[in-house]
């Protein structure tokens, strides 16, 4: 049954997924392309990039979307639907349950001597990655040219105001408002 | 309240574009500045925890900010609320505007949204290493090559962390102590 299938295959990436984001795209594609072949390579990447311009995290983007796709070629564009609905609550499910589990044992056991030391070590490291998932998208192992975050020297300056807007404690969802407005007149009008 | 951490969420979740991390600074605004669901000094364990767990991180926070808000009724709101807009919004793109991608108007959107988002990554390296012990530069600095540069997986090195702060803990901490 189809749709157990997509329960199953999404419920393990929301399980095995470790480290957000893109580090969870490979596993991803292995279940949808390698294991299931819902997709080919080149749909996926139309996934991906979709994800780019949708708002949320990738994983609920292409569950939603992986989802539907497979729903609707089995049968009507409702059970399209039906499939998006069962694959974005099967990723969810392991973050709902097993969040929920760290959660009350972190705020039960705060200040255990254990529970301390393994905080103390990771805090740095949970920076460090944010670092390197910022240098990612900075410098690329290898990304097509109409993919690269940085074009000119206008993505530079955006980069900059935005900064010195986060420092300003400007509202960020107002920072991004402000940087479509721009690219729109930087790229389309002008 | 329920309804409250529902609709902050819905927030955080439409503004989320380009991955989890972007999200820390919008979470930032939305759950300390504006709302004190959560101290500002709490706010890197938080992470901490959204990071170690599988699954997205934006899962992640959301269900921990919920749950100590509001309880598991809270952790259902605020997950529902990071999820719909990502949901509704693919439904549409795959329904209506499979060609999205190459709408002009779009794509001039993106190219100047993209940089943006990369300093709303960067922007919380910055403000979450400030009040920090001096050696503890250096673990962020070695953490960021590892998985950036030498592309280690980030749970091997979560993992490594946890066992050395551990051992530090229990064992190194009281010996200075003394």
């Amino acid at each position: 049954m189809i749709f157990w299938q997509l329960f199953v295959s999404y419920l393990k990436i929301g399980f095995f997924g470790f480290g957000g984001g893109y580090a969870m795209l490979s596993l991803i594609q292995n279940e949808v392309v390698v294991q299931h072949a819902w997709m080919t390579n080149s749909e996926f990447a139309d996934i991906v990039a979709v994800s780019q311009i949708t708002p949320g995290p990738i994983a609920i983007n292409s569950a939603t979307y992986v989802g539907y796709t497979v729903g609707s070629q089995a049968g009507s564009a409702w059970w399209g639907v039906l499939g998006a609905v069962v694959a974005t609550a099967a990723v969810c499910l392991p973050a709902l349950t097993l969040m929920l589990l760290i959660t009350r044992f972190f705020l039960r056991l705060k200040h255990n001597r254990i529970v301390e030391g393994a905080m103390l070590g990771m805090r740095p490291v949970v920076i460090g990655m944010i670092a390197s998932a910022a240098l990612l998208l900075i410098f690329p192992h290898n990304a097509a040219a109409d993919e690269r975050n940085f074009i000119d020297a206008w993505s530079w300056l955006l980069f900059g105001g935005v900064l010195v807007g986060q420092w300003r404690r400007v509202n960020p969802i107002l920072l991004i408002v402000l940087s479509a407005a721009a690219g729109i007149l930087i790229y389309r009008i002008f | 309240m329920t309804f409250t951490l529902f609709r902050s969420f819905l927030k955080i979740g439409a503004f989320t574009f380009g991955g989890g991390y972007a999200m820390i600074p919008i979470i930032e605004h939305e759950v300390i500045d504006r709302r004190a669901w959560i101290d500002r000094a709490d706010f890197l364990d938080l992470l901490t925890l959204a990071q170690s767990a599988p699954g997205p991180i934006a899962l992640n926070t959301a269900v921990f900010v919920g749950y100590k808000v509001h309880g598991f009724r809270g952790a259902l709101a605020s997950i529902a609320g990071v999820v719909i807009p990502s949901f509704t919004v693919i439904l549409l793109v795959a329904l209506l505007f499979a060609d999205i991608r190459h709408n002009p108007w779009v794509d001039a959107a993106f190219r100047g949204m993209r940089p943006a988002v990369v300093a709303l990554i960067v922007a919380p390296v910055l403000s979450l290493s400030r009040g920090m012990h001096r050696a503890l530069y250096g673990v962020i600095v070695a953490a960021a090559l590892a998985v950036w540069g030498l592309g280690w997986s980030p749970i091997y090195v979560l993992a490594a962390a946890a066992a050395c702060g551990i051992a530090w803990e229990m064992f190194l901490a009281k010996k200075l102590r003394r």
